[in-house]
């Protein structure tokens, strides 16, 4: 779970973690009251998730109570990278004397969590030149390693100081609230050498949740993503026109690869898991049919131990109660495949010996589809 | 790389073991659906389920299977050295602790969504107790026609001499099928589990095998997320690793900073790319299949050469 800056920084801030001045805004009316708080200028904020919000314009600086009124509104309706933001953060302006970036992350290949410092903030970190690299055991930051940190960035005194706190403390976030990455890009060193944290990248381990109810609030999802999760799916929305369900992250990644080398554009990844049923299968056309620009459904099911015909029955289940409309196209390997075939065969779903004829036969129909749809009657 | 661990040995054992491809094997949490289920898959395949561990179901039997309440007893009366977990993921690190903290040499993490504090945790412990976890998150490992340990279907598997390892389940099964198909037996197929972090990775996973004569060559399937296909193929050119190998990644088209079912799966900026992934196979001269049928194709014509 990517946390937005905001809720990155409540967090800070419960950690010692200083950050500038700062208050949240849904609303004008909100952001005009709230504004009269702050002296100018203020810097509006873009409250979404993808990275680089800087260069994509989604962070504002504003020098008069009008100017906020009118950035604000532009803002709020402006997506970034597709991601239209809830809520603008409204932050004070600080002076700025140094930029320095720090982060702490699971580092997968090393299979240890990694500290990250250079003497360069604000920046795109896998482009800087001079970084400090260095293991973090699971104990967390020491006072030691985070001394040595300070010193490799060239700080003294009261900064270095402060920078040694900073990096103590974000370490007992990461590993207490079990994030897989703390960033902080930039913190900033102020005039009076203490240091601030101006953004706030956090990305907790979802599969850590269950301790940490605390952090539940800070989920953000659909109503489809809802849907699946009570189902226990993985599923991620995407914006084509195929759903493409299967059981196993990899094999559904590997059937959107398929379909997308033939041209063909995935509306959804749905993985119902390891095991299937007629009742998972069913309950995956339930989440698929809320979405509206499906027009086609492709399942591909690597099946051995289930049974086949199960599988079709969660399909047939599906058409009878009219859960589902639009055509099925499915590769289904496992017992009984003849038997499911057969059952299959005079309803809206067609079953194939492999997924490539499947995907064969789903463009065939879409392409139809389309010419019946582009012709006006 | 120090500490060669003798996989083989300890799935099949030598000919002049007495309980040679018959290892007892432990089952952690066999009274559960999922547990249970699986306990008889593997038994019908043949694998030696000596034992089960359940908290409070101490003194019952299943399937005429003794159970324990604890691993301490159950390997005291079975010898085993091997144990395949059932258990929820909250409770995977205690029940993992408890195995090594009993002389189990192998375990096999099937829970997913465990913690990766959990596996950080119990992968430092196993290094300390000379253990080794494959997983969490995994289907397993099957030395096929010998022994099953998880939870992948038999069907797709026939003796052999290829290697397989996935970090996906199904694609695993997909994988051996379209190789059985192929006439290309397997010799061992092991998923290393869809977490960002594997008790086993893919580079120990080639250190394990690449002394094994009758490997005759090796299938990997990656997929986006991690640097784990970089490492290996920096790990197949450093050591000249002996054996023709064939590669498949899967998400090519998925988009960036979405997590694809697995927690593993996700792409950060260009760390995790399927392109990084493709490019690093082809430097250590991998040929990578642009879809599962195609892997068979590009192995006999590695073999060819």
């Amino acid at each position: 779970m990517r946390l937005l800056e905001y809720q990155g920084k409540e967090l800070f801030l419960q950690y010692g973690i200083p950050t500038p001045k700062s208050v949240l805004a849904t609303s004008l009316r909100e952001a005009e009251e709230v504004s009269t708080k702050f002296e100018f200028p203020l810097i509006l904020k873009s409250q979404v998730a993808a990275g680089g919000r800087g260069k994509a314009g989604a962070i504002v600086k504003c020098n008069t109570p009008t100017e906020v009124a009118s950035k604000f509104q532009e803002l709020k309706n402006k997506e970034i990278k597709g991601e239209l933001p809830r809520s603008i953060l409204l932050e004070q302006a600080v002076d700025i004397r140094q930029e320095v970036y720090i982060s702490l992350f699971l580092n997968r290949g090393k299979r240890s969590y990694s500290l990250i410092c250079a003497a360069e903030g604000g920046v795109e970190i896998e482009g800087v030149k001079n970084k400090f690299i260095v293991d973090v055991p699971s104990s967390g930051v020491s006072l030691s390693l985070a001394t040595e940190a300070a010193s490799k960035l060239g700080l003294q005194g009261r900064a270095a100081e402060s920078f040694i706190n900073l990096a103590m403390n974000l370490s007992r976030l990461v590993f207490e609230k079990e994030a897989e990455l703390g960033e902080i890009n930039p913190a900033v060193v102020l005039r009076d050498a203490s240091l601030m944290a101006l953004d706030a990248k956090v990305i907790i381990d979802d599969n850590a949740l269950f301790r940490h109810p605390e952090l539940k609030k800070y989920q953000n999802m659909t109503e489809s993503e809802v849907q699946a999760k009570k189902s226990g799916f993985s599923f991620v929305e995407l914006d084509g026109n195929i759903a493409i369900i299967g059981n196993g992250a990899g094999l559904v990644m590997s059937t959107l690869d398929m379909v997308s080398d033939q041209g063909g554009k995935a509306g959804c990844f749905l993985d119902f898991g390891g095991s299937a049923t007629a009742e998972t299968i069913y309950d995956s056309l339930k989440v698929i049919s809320k979405i509206k620009r499906i027009r086609v459904i492709l399942i591909n099911l690597f099946g051995g131990i289930v049974k086949t015909n199960m599988v079709a029955e969660g399909i047939l289940r599906a058409y009878r109660e009219g859960i589902i409309e639009i055509p099925t196209f499915a590769r289904i390997t496992g017992a009984e495949a003849e038997k499911a075939k057969e059952l299959l065969k005079n309803s809206n779903a067609k079953m194939y010996d492999t997924v490539e004829q499947a995907i064969q036969g789903l463009l065939e129909e879409l392409s139809k589809m389309e010419e019946v749809y582009e012709k006006p009657v | 790389m120090k500490n060669q661990f003798d996989l083989m040995n300890i799935l099949v054992g030598q000919q002049t073991d007495e309980d040679y491809c018959r290892k007892p094997v432990i089952v952690q949490g066999m009274t559960g659906s999922f547990g249970s289920v699986h306990t008889r898959l593997m038994r019908s395949y043949g694998t030696n389920i000596a034992a089960g561990v359940t908290p409070g179901k101490g003194g019952q039997e299943f399937d005429g299977i003794p159970i324990y309440n604890e691993m301490s007893e159950a390997v005291e009366r079975t010898g085993a050295a091997i144990s395949v977990m059932f258990v929820p993921a909250s409770h995977f690190l205690n029940a993992a602790i408890e195995a090594l903290n009993n002389k189990i040499k192998l375990l096999v993490a099937i829970p997913e969504h465990v913690p990766i504090l959990d596996s950080l945790k119990i992968i430092e412990y196993a290094r300390l107790k000379n253990a080794r976890i494959i997983g969490p998150n995994t289907p397993g490992v099957i030395v096929p026609e010998v022994t099953k340990i998880g939870i992948m279907p038999a069907l797709p598997f026939r003796r052999g001499n290829v290697v397989l390892f996935s970090r996906s389940g199904t694609l695993m099964y997909e994988l051996a099928y379209n190789l059985t198909k192929a006439n290309y037996g397997q010799k061992l197929c092991l998923g290393i589990g869809g977490d960002p972090i594997n008790g086993t990775n893919l580079i120990e996973c080639f250190h394990i095998i690449r002394g094994i004569n009758d490997v005759e060559s090796v299938v990997v399937v990656g997929e986006i997320g991690g640097d784990a296909e970089e490492q290996l193929a920096e790990y197949i050119i450093k050591t000249s690793f002996p054996k023709p190998v064939i590669g498949y990644i899967a998400g090519r088209s998925a988009p960036k900073e979405k997590r694809m079912g697995h927690a593993g799966a996700i792409v950060y900026g260009d760390y995790g790319s399927a392109e990084s992934k493709l490019a690093s196979f082809f430097k250590a001269d991998v040929p990578v299949a642009k879809i599962p049928a195609e892997v068979p194709i590009l192995l006999s014509q590695k073999l060819k050469r």
